[in-house]
């Protein structure tokens, strides 16, 4: 809340003429703020006697439930490319809003998104609010905040979803917080029940338990999706389905912050990041066949790892040995090929997410750590894979 | 220049299990220790004041024990520490947390930088930073790998936005949220140990902050509930398959595709 010195205050008015949101009024012989301040500061700016203030605010009432309705997706974009989790935003969306028996909006902003507005039309939308200036060529939090706070108060949604990528876990509490109301992270599992009411599940304590969260009294409830957890959406054009364009004044589009230089990232080489690690152990006996393990996690588009006895052969560098005396992974996919799953290991893979182990021996202690366990030979099972990877 | 770090107390492992009964947390013999981002977002913090001098203060909010990572803070090298701790604050959800740290920084006063982990191990959600910022309407910047500049208005920041690693000028006053990447940690030191024994903590509760009224707080003022914690789905869906090479591939490709791995589109 912007709050009044009345003591300091000589009612020159200033701060009611540069208000652009006419949240400034003279009553008598007070100044009031109304409710249409969005606490932009341009008045504590203007203000010759320092008699306008900041305060830190709770939110001071629950919000009336029925003024909100229907699902907000916040399309992900850079540049004029679409983060593929928009589609999962988008079709997690769909099938929420149809539960509820709502409509589905979504929200670009950029600069010239034309495009990017129209193709996600086509994947079950019914309104696209388009946000589009030179000033959101690049992420900014402030700009942005600003036209996802427009969007949300003219639209009023019963639930806004972000992914929870980096820039939407930096937008998502601007947001929430601005309009005061609740957000939970990183979930794996929404669902609606009683007409709009969030269900959201999400891992906390990294994964070693689960959380079932609801946001009874506030709206919109936000959420933010993680990538790959959920279906992306299927092609479909709403009847009805359009672009709207929204303006932000031009004081919404100021930020305190310049991006000075973008770089694409180059793509990730170390395993300790990878998403995606294929590791191979001395049950892989020659370097023909480790290189045909290689080629397995290249066209799954992750890692090659191995365990010591390889890098002692000098069959791969030290960069890619995984356990104690190596690298911590946490991918969310490991395939494990000839290893045993000795302790110095196994040690070094307890954040992976999912592990599927091939080993000829069916009491390799590997299958202990493995949630889908092939007993094989590798020689046998990662050719085949190959060729039907190669399929697709 | 003086600069405020937020430093959480958290259980020393993520290994908690829950009490499938009553769906609590058995958290019961794990010791604390401060969150490992928030040190390093206090050794930031303290690279900054040795380059332009000017001080460092820590604020936490928890139970009384949380003053412990504070006098932590102090021997790494913090000059002073908050701790806001009252009945009243228990349970909050991050916008309850972010409301109740806003309200304790803007009574410490005269922040130019607030530094900030970039999320904690028990909570995991990143979102009490950008938090505390909205509260205050200050600019934010998560993500933080590099500060390479600093000036007496701003910093100049490198952060890493996923796709993309970005170079940002940023005004003060501002907040942060720093990775790993900003910098090891110093150790602590036993001389700073010995010199602040006996610096004093400031303790603030409920009365001490603008608002006075409990609902705001912990609890009762935070938008989110949570129903119920249970234990993830574990290895009971651990499954063998036998089979000849070819039909193990077959079956492997299938759920791959059904996990999503293959089929899709990559693209972080
Ligand atoms: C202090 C210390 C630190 C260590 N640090 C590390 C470390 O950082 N990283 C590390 O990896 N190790 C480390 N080790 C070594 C570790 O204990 C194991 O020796 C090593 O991991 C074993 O590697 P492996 O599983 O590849 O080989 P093995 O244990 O020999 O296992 C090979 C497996 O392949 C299976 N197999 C054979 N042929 C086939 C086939 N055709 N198809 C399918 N399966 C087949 C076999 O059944 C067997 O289970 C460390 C040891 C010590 C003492
Ligand atoms: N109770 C708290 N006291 C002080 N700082 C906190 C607290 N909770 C969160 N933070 C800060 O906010 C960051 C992100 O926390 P989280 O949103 O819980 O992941 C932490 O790394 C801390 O810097």
């Amino acid at each position: 809340m912007i709050k009044v010195n009345h003591s300091l205050c000589t009612l020159c008015e200033i701060c009611v003429g540069v208000c652009p949101f006419s949240a400034l009024m003279r009553e008598d012989d007070k100044i009031v703020v109304l409710d249409t301040c969005r606490l932009c500061k341009i008045c504590l700016k203007h203000c010759p006697e320092n008699a306008l203030s900041l305060e830190v605010t709770a939110s001071r009432s629950e919000h009336n439930l029925a003024d909100y309705s229907g699902v907000l997706v916040v399309a992900e974009c850079s540049g004029d490319s679409v983060h593929p989790v928009t589609y999962e935003l988008i079709g997690k969306g769909r099938e929420l809003a149809d539960k509820a028996g709502e409509k589905l909006s979504c929200v670009v902003i950029g600069h010239d998104i034309a495009d990017i507005c129209d193709q996600l039309l086509e994947y079950g939308v019914d309104r696209c609010y388009a946000v589009d200036y030179p000033e959101l060529a690049q992420m900014r939090v402030e700009p942005y905040t600003n036209a996802l706070e427009e969007v949300s108060l003219k639209i009023k949604p019963s639930i806004v979803l972000l992914a929870a990528t980096p820039t939407g876990r930096t937008l998502a509490p601007r947001l929430a917080t601005r309009l005061r109301t609740g957000l939970t992270a990183d979930c794996t599992t929404l669902e609606v029940r009683n007409g709009s009411e969030l269900v959201q599940i999400r891992p906390a304590f990294g994964g070693n338990i689960m959380a079932q969260i609801v946001t009874p009294k506030h709206r919109p409830q936000l959420a933010t999706m993680r990538y790959k957890v959920m279906e992306p959406a299927v092609k479909e054009r709403k009847p009805d389905a359009r672009v709207e364009t929204l303006q932000l004044l031009a004081n919404q589009l100021e930020s305190k912050a310049q991006v000075v230089k973008s770089r694409r990232k180059p793509p990730e080489e170390s395993i300790s990041d990878a998403e995606i690690i294929v590791a191979a152990g001395r049950g892989v006996r020659s370097e023909q066949s480790l290189a045909m393990v290689a080629e397995l996690a290249a066209l799954l588009g992750g890692q090659l790892g191995v365990t010591r006895p390889l890098v002692e052969n000098g069959w791969a560098d030290y960069t890619r040995q995984i356990g104690l005396s190596g690298r911590t992974v946490r991918p969310k996919l490991l395939i494990t090929c000839g290893i045993s799953g000795a302790v110095q290991f196994t040690a070094s893979i307890t954040g992976a997410e999912t592990v599927v182990a091939i080993n000829s021996d069916e009491n390799a202690p590997i299958f202990k750590n493995a949630h889908y366990g092939l007993v094989g030979d590798l020689n046998e099972i990662v050719p085949a894979l190959i060729d039907g990877l190669r399929e697709v | 220049m003086h600069i405020v770090v937020c430093i959480k107390q958290v259980p020393e492992t993520r290994d908690v299990a829950v009490d499938e009964e009553t769906g609590v947390l058995l958290r019961d013999g794990v010791k604390s220790i401060m969150n490992p981002f928030d040190l390093y977002a206090l050794e930031a913090a303290l690279r900054l004041k040795e380059e332009r001098g000017g001080s460092v203060s820590v604020i936490s909010m928890g139970p009384p024990q949380a003053e412990a990572v504070i006098r932590e803070a102090y021997m790494m090298g913090a000059d002073r520490g908050y701790l806001l701790t009252d009945r009243a604050f228990a349970g909050a959800d991050t916008l309850a947390t972010a409301f109740t740290l806003a309200q304790g920084i803007d009574k410490i006063g005269e922040a130019d930088l607030i530094v900030c982990g970039l999320q904690t191990t028990d909570g995991d959600t990143a979102q009490v930073g950008p938090g505390i910022a909205e509260m205050l309407r200050i600019p934010h910047e998560s993500n933080v790998i590099a500060i390479t500049g600093v000036t007496d208005s701003g910093l100049r920041l490198e952060r890493d936005s996923g796709d993309s690693l970005d170079t940002v000028d940023v005004a003060f006053p501002c907040l942060i949220t720093v990775t790993k990447a900003i910098g090891e940690p110093r150790l602590l030191s036993f001389r700073r140990k010995l010199e602040t024994a006996d610096y004093p903590v400031v303790y603030w509760s409920l009365g001490d902050l603008g608002e006075n009224e409990d609902s705001l707080y912990g609890l009762k003022g935070s938008p989110t509930q949570v129903e119920r914690i249970f234990s993830p789905p574990t290895q009971s869906d651990q499954e063998m398959w036998r089979g000849s090479g070819s039909e193990l591939a077959q079956r492997l490709l299938s759920k791959l595709s059904d996990l999503r791995f293959v089929g899709g589109m990559r693209h972080d």
